[in-house]
Formats: C-alpha cells, sequence, structure tokens
C-alpha cells in the first residue's frame, strides 16, 4: 500500500514539475504567446497515446499465443490508457487552435488521423462491452486490437499524402521546423511526467482487471468442490 | 485437399447461393442507389461540385453497403453451424476466409460496376475515357473492404449487437481505403485525367497487410 | 445398404477439462473408449455432453488435459483417424440441394471419386429421389440423413453423434436405429448421446453419465445400463 502511495506522489510530482516547465521555463513563442503552451501537453499526450496502442498491440499479439488473461488484462489497460491520451490530443488542438486562428477544428492531417485512432480503440473498447465471456472476448478483441493496431500507419500515411493538399493551418508547427533547445528540452521533460502517468495510470487499471480476473477463479473453484 | 482447391470449391459455394437467390445483390445494389440520390439533396450538383464531390460521395456509399452487406457473410453459417461443417471438412481454415473474401469482392464489384454508369449519367461525370483504370481502383478498393470486412464478420458475429457492431469496426479500419480510393478515383475523373500511381500503389499495400493478417490469425477467429 | 469397411479406432480423454469463462462444461473427465465399442452418453442438459463430443470431433480444444486416439489395436495411433460427427444442427446448407451439400463436403475432403460415393451414400439413406431438392424443403427426418450422410462421406472409424433422435418420429427414430445398427456391424466404433432409453440406446455396449462436466457413472465400473440411462433425465 505504501509503495503504491509514493508511486502516486511521484507521479504527481513529475506532473507538477513538468507543469511548472511548460509555464515557467519553457520560453515565451514569438508569435502565438501563452496559449502555444499547451503545446507540451499536446505532443507529449499525442505520443504517450500511440505507445500505449503499442504496448496494446504487443499484448494483443501475446495474448492470441498464450492466452495467458494476464495479457488480456495489460490489454484493456493500455488501450483505455491510450484512448485517454488521446482525448487530450483531440481537446487541446483546439484549445491552441481557436484563439490563434478562429476556427475549432482544421482538420490538420495529424489531428484528423489522431481521430481515426481514437475511433478505432473506442471500436474495441465497445466490442468489449459486447462479448461477455472472458475467453471470448479476450481472444476477439486482441485480434480486433492488431488489426486496428495494423491499420494505424496506413491511416496515418493516407491522411498525410492526400488530405493536406489545400493550404490549411498546421497545428504545432510543420514537421521539420527547428525546436528551440530550450523548447525541446521541456517537450521532453514532459513527455518523461506523461509516459509516468501512463505507467501509472495503466498499473491502476492493470490491478483492477487482475481483481476481478481472480474473483473469478476463486468462484470456479468454488463451482469445482 | 489443397488450399486452391478448398477456396475454388468455397467460392463456387458463395457464388451459386447468391446467385441462386440474388437478394445481397439486389438490396445492394438499390441500397447504393439510393445513398446516391438522397446524397444529391445535400449540396447542388452541378457540374464542378460533382466532380469535387462525386468520387468520395461514391466510395461512402459503396463503404455504408459493404458494411451491410458484409454482415450475413458469417451469420448466416450459424443457422445450421454449417462453418463447424466447414472446419471439419478443410485441411486449413484460411480457405474458408479466401472463398468468402474472393466472393465478397466479386459481389462488391458487380455492384458498382452496375452502378458506375448510373452514378456518371446522374452526376454528369465522364466515366468511358478511363473506365479501365476506373475498374482497377474499384477492384483494389473492394478487395481491401472485403478483406477486412470478411474478417470482421467473423467478429461481430460472435458478439451482441451485431447489425451495429460490423460497421463501427469496419469503417474507421477502411479510412484509408476511403481516402486512397476516393483520391485516384477523382484524379481519373478529373477534368485533365491522370492516373494517381502511389494511391493504387497505396491500395495494393493494403490489402496485400490484411490479406496477411487475416492468413496469419484467421483461424483463431474461428476459434470455438 | 453396404456397409462400407470401416475398421473402428478408440478414445483416450485424459483429464479433460474445459471451462468458458469461469464455468466449467467439462472437469476431469478421464475415460478411454475401445475400438467397437458403442457408448452411450447420458446426463441432463448442461452436463458436458455436447462439448465433449465436439472435442472428440476436432471442434473445440480442451482447456486441459489430452485427446488420444487409439488404433483398432489398443496402441496410440500415429496418423489422423477419420471421425464423423452429428450434431443437433443438420450442418448442412438449406439453399443447396441434397446432392450439392454432399458434394462440396466430399469435395473439401478430397473424396476421391466424389460423384459416384455422393451418390452411393443418397441411396444409403434413402435419399436417392429428392437428391435435386433443396434441403430447406426437407423435413427433419430428411434432414438428419443427410447430416448423416455428410458425417459418413469420408467412413469414419468413430461415429460421434450429440442427440441425434431429437425431433424425429418413430418411423425416424427406427431408420436411425437400423442404420446405426449396419454401421456397428462394420466395426465403427460410436459414441453418441442421449436422452433415456430408446431403440438407439439399446443397442449400446456401455453408457456413462456426466453431470455438471464430470463422470458419474459407467456401465464398465459396474453401474447398470438401465440405471444410467433412467437417471438421465431425473
Amino acid at each position: 500500500m505504501a509503495k503504491q502511495t509514493i508511486a502516486a506522489a511521484l507521479v504527481l510530482l513529475l506532473v507538477a514539475a513538468a507543469a511548472y516547465a511548460a509555464f515557467f521555463v519553457a520560453p515565451t513563442e514569438r508569435s502565438m504567446g501563452l496559449i502555444q503552451r499547451i503545446f507540451y501537453l499536446h505532443v507529449s499526450s499525442a505520443w504517450t497515446g500511440l505507445i500505449a496502442f503499442f504496448i496494446c498491440f504487443l499484448s494483443n499479439l501475446t495474448y492470441v499465443f498464450s492466452r495467458k488473461p494476464r495479457w488480456d488484462w495489460l490489454g484493456v489497460s493500455s488501450a483505455e490508457v491510450g484512448v485517454t491520451f488521446t482525448t487530450v490530443v483531440l481537446i487541446t488542438g483546439p484549445i491552441w487552435a481557436h484563439p490563434v486562428w478562429g476556427i475549432w477544428w482544421t482538420w490538420d492531417a495529424r489531428l484528423t488521423s489522431t481521430f481515426v485512432l481514437w475511433l478505432l480503440y473506442v471500436s474495441y473498447l465497445l466490442l468489449r462491452t459486447l462479448i461477455e465471456e472472458p475467453d471470448r472476448r479476450a481472444l476477439l478483441s486482441a485480434l480486433f486490437g492488431i488489426f486496428a493496431f495494423l491499420d494505424v500507419p496506413l491511416v496515418f500515411g493516407a491522411i498525410r499524402w492526400w488530405r493536406t493538399q489545400h493550404p490549411q493551418p498546421v497545428i504545432m508547427g510543420a514537421p521539420g521546423s527547428g525546436l528551440d533547445p530550450r523548447m525541446r528540452s521541456v517537450l521532453l521533460f514532459c513527455w518523461l511526467a506523461m509516459m509516468a502517468l501512463m505507467a501509472f495510470l495503466m498499473r491502476q487499471r492493470y490491478q483492477l482487471e487482475a481483481m476481478r480476473g481472480e474473483v473469478e477463479v476463486i468462484q470456479r473453484e468454488a463451482e469445482g468442490q | 485437399m489443397s488450399l486452391l482447391s478448398n477456396t475454388s470449391a468455397l467460392l463456387g459455394k458463395e457464388l451459386r447461393t447468391e446467385f441462386r437467390s440474388r437478394e445481397l445483390l439486389t438490396t445492394t445494389v438499390v441500397f447504393i442507389l439510393m445513398v446516391i440520390v438522397l446524397f444529391s439533396f445535400t449540396f447542388d450538383p452541378t457540374s464542378s461540385e460533382s466532380r469535387r464531390f462525386g468520387p468520395g460521395l461514391l466510395w461512402l456509399a459503396f463503404l455504408f453497403a459493404a458494411s451491410l452487406m458484409l454482415q450475413p457473410c458469417f451469420l448466416r453459417e450459424q443457422a445450421n453451424d454449417t462453418l463447424s461443417a466447414l472446419r471439419l471438412s478443410v485441411d486449413d481454415p484460411f480457405a474458408i476466409f479466401l472463398g468468402k473474401l474472393i466472393a465478397n469482392t466479386c459481389f462488391l464489384l458487380l455492384t458498382e460496376l452496375l452502378l458506375l454508369p448510373i452514378f456518371a449519367v446522374l452526376y454528369n461525370v465522364p466515366i468511358l475515357p478511363v473506365l479501365g483504370w476506373l475498374v482497377l481502383v474499384l477492384f483494389l478498393g473492394s478487395l481491401g473492404v472485403s478483406i477486412a470486412g470478411t474478417a470482421l464478420s467473423a467478429v461481430s458475429a460472435q458478439a451482441r449487437m451485431r447489425e451495429l457492431l460490423l460497421p463501427l469496426l469496419l469503417l474507421p479500419l477502411l479510412t484509408p481505403v476511403l481516402v486512397a480510393s476516393t483520391q485516384v478515383t477523382a484524379a481519373l475523373l478529373d477534368s485533365a485525367p491522370y492516373v494517381e500511381w502511389k494511391g493504387i500503389g497505396f491500395l495494393a499495400v493494403f490489402d496485400l497487410v490484411f490479406l496477411t493478417a487475416l492468413w496469419l490469425f484467421g483461424e483463431y477467429l474461428l476459434e470455438e | 445398404m453396404n456397409p462400407p469397411r470401416m475398421i473402428g479406432a478408440g478414445l483416450h480423454f485424459e483429464n479433460i477439462d474445459k471451462r468458458y469463462g469461469s464455468l466449467f462444461a467439462l472437469r476431469h473427465v478421464t475415460l478411454e473408449i475401445a475400438a467397437g465399442e458403442c457408448v452411450v452418453l447420458a446426463g441432463r442438459n448442461g452436463s458436458g455432453k455436447t462439448t465433449l463430443l465436439r472435442i472428440a470431433a476436432g471442434l473445440a480444444r480442451p482447456s486441459s488435459g489430452s485427446l488420444a486416439f487409439l488404433s483398432a489395436k489398443g496402441a496410440t495411433a500415429d496418423g489422423r483417424i477419420k471421425t464423423g460427427f452429428v450434431a443437433h444442427a443438420t450442418m448442412v446448407y438449406d439453399e443447396l440441394t441434397a446432392e450439392e451439400n454432399l458434394l462440396l463436403f466430399a469435395r473439401l475432403q478430397g473424396i476421391p471419386d466424389a460423384q459416384n460415393r455422393v451418390q452411393s451414400l443418397l441411396a444409403d439413406v434413402d435419399l436417392a429421389d429428392r437428391r435435386d431438392s433443396l434441403v430447406r424443403t426437407f423435413s427433419r427426418g430428411m434432414r438428419q440423413r443427410v447430416a448423416l450422410a455428410r458425417a459418413l462421406l469420408r467412413e469414419p472409424s468413430i461415429l460421434l453423434l450429440d442427440e441425434p433422435a431429437t425431433g424425429l418420429d418413430p418411423d425416424g427414430t427406427a431408420w436411425l436405429a437400423r442404420t446405426l445398427r449396419r454401421l456397428r456391424g462394420s466395426g465403427c466404433t460410436m459414441l453418441m448421446s442421449l436422452h433415456g432409453e430408446s431403440e438407439i440406446s439399446a443397442m449400446a455396449t456401455r453408457a456413462v453419465r456426466l453431470d455438471t462436466g464430470k463422470v458419474v457413472a459407467d456401465t464398465a465400473s459396474g453401474a447398470s445400463l438401465k440405471s444410467i440411462l433412467t437417471f438421465a433425465d431425473a
């Protein structure tokens, strides 16, 4: 129990430090001012979300071949955490865009792809609610999860190649635009904080799922008597 | 027996069953037609706007239709548990998927080819000069839709709310197909038509990726 | 009917568990069935009979434990033993004719000289005159006959039947009993689940009762055939 609290405190500290860095350590961006600082949250959440989905993909693969329930627990945990971070990306995008350009949504390539990514994993979670039997649910959602992740590069690729013909505001600057070294350090630090938060949330969710799984085992044993 | 002979036997069964009743084909054609007509009410189908919106609308209509048409694919094997009979009879379960996805591609392609001239007339787009290329993109796109749709039909058949579930799972997954196919089609229907090779290559890659995934994981989709 | 020359094979279930989520369909089932035996599985609905049969057929895999096939001499078989499965559902396509159904499965299974085999099977199950009718138009009894024909396509050494007489009228049941007796005569091993006593259960050489996934009685261990069968619906 104490270990949990210490971990939670550390993560909180890290996130607070990252927020501080984003607001006070990072230099102010030339043209956009204060609102640009949301960039640190937006980009670090995007990277973290993708990593969570990658972990989901690996868990799905492992489950299909090993059939050990703990990989299913990890799968659903990482998917939920991934959706959470992706939601943050989808919310911070408009929050940033509106003061800068006066419009809420710009159909920027990366944001649009992120939206599709969000839809894919929300479908994954919905699929899980529609299958009652646990082993079947684990297997079918793992298989869908594998298909979904294989789709991710194709989604990003297609949208980037063919939905960015018209000049449009690019959220957070075009790829390849140089980052001030201080900004880069703050971004990396924020990303570290987000990763710590991701690990913490995943662990909590995993333990919840594991508890449910163990109750099931106990039930099973009881019925077996 | 060999994958090839099993696949062709199953393909034969799928085709024979459908052409005997033609219920899937007719309802799908009418559905797509209805969507195309309804779409026309949402904007002014004058020449320039048709060319801009037409291709996307067409592919959107195909995708919606496919997500409905592919539902019975594995569902109908549940009625008399014929899926078990198939599983017991074939050596490689991939044959079951292969037979079905080839049949589904044929059905989709057939409905699309039937609707293409109607679409051309309603929206005033010239299809004859680029017909060959159009058929190619229709084929590659439909193949992608079929591969993903057949696989996910096996998933949704085992869940609740399967009527709504298949579109829910399939449509986000097919976003790349929608984007690329629309692009290639729009390029072909442009006032100065050209072949968007990147798009065609992309569709081929999509098809290959998901066919391979289905080949690797298909047997688990059919597990009891 | 000329019964095909089928030499039976045996089955050995070793400590089979099958669970679905938190429910055990089968628990610690160990059972050995010798070649040529005709075994009846009795038990209430949900006792695990269907699950055991589906595992034997290869449709389901046990959660733990193993299944081995034994040659007619009792040794573990190296090659694949051919099994035939007649289930509750007919496992044939309503939208195809009897002949089309059998030809399809014969082709899939790689049966040599499929056309002749299908015609002779259709004759064996007395459906030769209805070969071109859609299965959709068949009565329950006729559908069972197509189902049996399908199961017999590859001349199985073991025939697995899951409540084959359900929904059959007395004529249908009599026909099934006759047919199964003839198959037994050619040495085919049979494992079938049944409800209660009937013409069909009368030919059993052994009976096993399952309850909540466990083997609770076996004539091989001394229980009486009648007691196993009649308690089935208690």
